[in-house]
C-alpha cells in the first residue's frame, strides 16, 4: 500500500490556480523527488501533502498511522524567542534527552544542543530540522529545498545524510530539488511539476523526456541542463554497480566545477 | 484583609500580571503587538454595550473583545494587509465606543476610568472576576503550552506533527479577550497590550528558554504592579500608567544589563 497518495489535486493560492489535476504517490522506503521551475507548485505539493493547504477538489489519501518527518524549506526563528536546540527539539512532543541527542548524531550536528536556534548556520539549522523530523520516527520524509542556500559540498553533505537515514530507518523521502545532478544520483523517482505533473518516472527516462527538456533545456537554463542531461547517463550507469553514496556526490561536485 | 482597598488593589495588579505574563511572550513571539492593541480598543465598544443593556462591563468588553479578535483574524488570513487592517479597526473600535458611550441614556460617566483603570476602586467581587479570568488564562496556555510553542516556530512544523495552528491561535485569541476583559478595570483599554508586551520584552534579555521568559515576564509583571502601585500611593499618580511606568523603568533595566554584557 502506499503511504500517501494525491489524486487530481487542485489548489488556488489566493486567485492562481497553482496545482491541477495532480495525481501522487508514494510507495514504503522510495526516494521521490519533485522537480521543476520556480512557481510551479513545488512547495505547494509539499504542503497540500502534509496538510497545511486544502485542496479545492481531489483528495490527499495517508496510509492510517502515518508518520511525517518535514523539514521546511526555510524557518524564521524570531529572536525574541529564546530556544536552544536541545529545546527546539522536544516540540511538539516532549523527548528525553538522550533520545535527542541520538537524532543530533544521527543528522550530523551532535555538539549543536546547547546552542540558541538564532545563532545557527545556514548547514547547521538544516541538520537540525532534520534532528527533529527524525524525532518523529518518520515513516515518510518531507524535505522541501532543503539545501537552499548550502554552497556544493555543504548540500553534498547534507543528501548523503539523507541518504543514510534513508538506509538505517527505512523510511520514505519526498524531495523538492533545484539540483538536479543530485536528483538524477539519490532518486528512485523524478516527478517533473509544472502545475501538472509534465512526466514522471526513473531519473534517466525524465531526463531524456520532452516535456523535461522543454522546461530545463531551454533559455537560462540550457548549458547547465544539458551538462546535467549528460552527467546523468554516465551517473546512472555507475549507479548500477555501485551505491556508495559518498562516491556519487564527490563526483558530481568534480564534474560540476569542470564544466 | 481584604477589606483595605490597597491590598485589593494590589491582589488585582498581580492577578493581571500572572495572566499577563505568558500570553505576552506570545504577543511578542508571534508579533501580535498591534493585535493586542485593536483588541484592547474594542473593549471601549464594549463597555458602552454592557452599559446601554445594563450587563456586567466585564461581559460586554470580553465579548466585543473576542468579536473584534476574530474579526482581525478572519481578515487577515484572507490576505488583507495586517498593519493597515489593524490600524483601520483599532481606532475605529476605540472611536466607535468613546462615540456609543455618550449615547447611553442616564449615565455621567468617567470615561478615564476604562481608558486608564481604576485599580484603586476594585471590589471584591471585581477580585473574584479577576483572578478567575486570569486563572483561566494561565490554565488555557498551560494545557496548549507544547502545541502554541510548536505552531508559533512554524505552522507547517505544527501541521507535519498533526497539529492544527489555527485552533490555537484560536486558543491564543479567547485568552487574549479574557485578559483584556479582566485588564479593563486594572490598567484600562489603553494600557492593556502594554501590561502584555512591556514585562515580555524586559524578560528577553535574561531569558534563555522559552519557559524561563514567561517566568521571568510573571516576575517582572508582579514587581511593576507592586511597585507602580507604590508609586502611585506615595506620588499621588494614576495608579494604572504608574505600573506601565514601573514596567518601563524594569525594561530600560534589563535592557541595559544586555547592553553592558556585550
Amino acid at each position: 500500500m502506499n503511504l500517501i497518495e494525491a489524486q487530481r489535486l487542485e489548489v488556488t493560492l489566493g486567485s492562481h490556480k497553482v496545482l491541477s489535476h495532480v495525481d501522487f504517490h508514494v510507495a514504503p522506503g522510495e526516494i521521490v523527488t519533485i522537480v521543476g521551475p520556480n512557481g510551479s507548485g513545488k512547495s505547494t505539493l509539499l504542503r497540500t501533502l502534509l496538510g497545511a493547504l486544502r485542496p479545492d477538489a481531489g483528495k490527499v489519501t495517508r496510509k492510517p498511522g502515518l508518520r511525517l518527518g518535514y523539514v521546511p524549506q526555510k524557518l524564521m526563528m524570531d529572536p525574541t524567542l529564546p530556544m536552544n536546540v536541545m529545546r527546539f527539539l522536544s516540540l511538539p512532543k516532549r523527548v528525553p534527552a538522550a533520545e535527542r541527542q541520538a537524532a543530533l548524531d544521527e543528522a550530523g550536528a551532535g555538539t549543536l544542543g546547547e546552542r540558541p536556534m538564532s545563532g545557527l548556520s545556514g548547514g547547521q539549522f538544516q541538520r537540525v530540522l532534520l534532528a527533529r523530523a527524525l524525532l518523529e520516527k518518520p515513516d515518510l520524509l518531507l524535505l522541501d529545498e532543503p539545501t537552499q542556500g548550502l554552497d556544493q559540498p555543504g548540500s553534498a553533505a547534507f543528501y548523503r545524510q539523507v541518504e543514510h537515514i534513508r538506509e538505517h530507518l527505512g523510511c520514505a523521502v519526498v524531495m523538492v530539488s533545484h539540483e538536479l545532478h543530485v536528483v538524477m544520483s539519490a532518486s528512485d523517482r523524478v516527478v517533473c511539476l509544472n502545475g501538472h505533473v509534465c512526466c514522471q518516472g526513473h531519473p534517466e527516462v525524465v531526463a531524456q523526456a520532452a516535456e523535461y527538456r522543454a522546461l530545463f533545456g531551454t533559455g537560462t537554463a540550457g548549458a547547465l541542463a544539458l551538462y546535467r542531461h549528460e552527467h546523468s547517463h554516465r551517473h546512472d550507469a555507475a549507479c548500477d554497480h555501485d551505491h556508495g553514496h559518498a562516491h556519487d556526490h564527490g563526483h558530481a561536485h568534480t564534474r560540476s566545477e569542470a564544466s | 484583609m481584604l477589606d483595605d482597598f490597597l491590598v485589593r488593589a494590589a491582589l488585582a495588579g498581580l492577578g493581571l500580571a500572572l495572566a499577563a505574563a505568558p500570553l505576552g511572550c506570545f504577543v511578542a513571539w508571534r508579533r501580535m503587538a498591534y493585535f493586542g492593541d485593536a483588541t484592547a480598543h474594542a473593549a471601549i465598544l464594549g463597555v458602552a454595550l454592557s452599559l446601554a443593556l445594563s450587563l456586567p462591563v466585564v461581559i460586554g468588553t470580553m465579548v466585543v473583545a473576542l468579536l473584534m479578535a476574530f474579526l482581525v483574524g478572519s481578515l487577515t488570513d484572507r490576505g488583507l494587509a495586517m498593519d493597515t487592517v489593524l490600524g483601520v479597526l483599532a481606532h475605529s473600535a476605540l472611536a466607535l465606543g468613546l462615540v456609543a458611550v455618550t449615547f447611553v441614556p442616564g449615565v455621567r460617566l468617567d470615561l478615564s476610568a476604562y481608558l486608564f483603570g481604576d485599580i484603586l476602586a476594585v471590589t471584591k467581587v471585581d477580585l473574584a472576576v479577576i483572578w478567575a479570568g486570569a486563572g483561566a488564562v494561565i490554565a488555557l496556555i498551560a494545557w496548549r503550552w507544547q502545541a502554541l510553542l510548536t505552531a508559533t516556530v512554524s505552522p507547517d512544523l505544527a501541521y507535519a506533527s498533526g497539529l492544527d495552528p489555527r485552533r490555537e491561535q484560536r486558543i491564543l485569541t479567547l485568552a487574549l479577550a479574557l485578559t483584556v476583559a479582566v485588564a479593563i478595570k486594572v490598567v484600562g483599554a489603553l494600557l492593556v497590550s502594554a501590561m502584555l508586551l512591556i514585562p515580555a520584552a524586559a524578560a528577553r534579555p535574561l531569558a534563555r528558554s522559552p519557559e524561563g521568559m514567561a517566568l521571568i515576564a510573571a516576575g517582572i509583571g508582579a514587581m511593576a504592579a507592586l511597585s507602580g502601585l507604590w508609586g502611585a500611593f506615595l506620588l499621588d499618580t494614576p495608579a494604572g500608567p504608574s505600573m506601565i511606568s514601573a514596567a518601563a523603568l524594569l525594561f530600560a533595566a534589563t535592557s541595559a544589563v544586555r547592553l553592558l554584557k556585550k
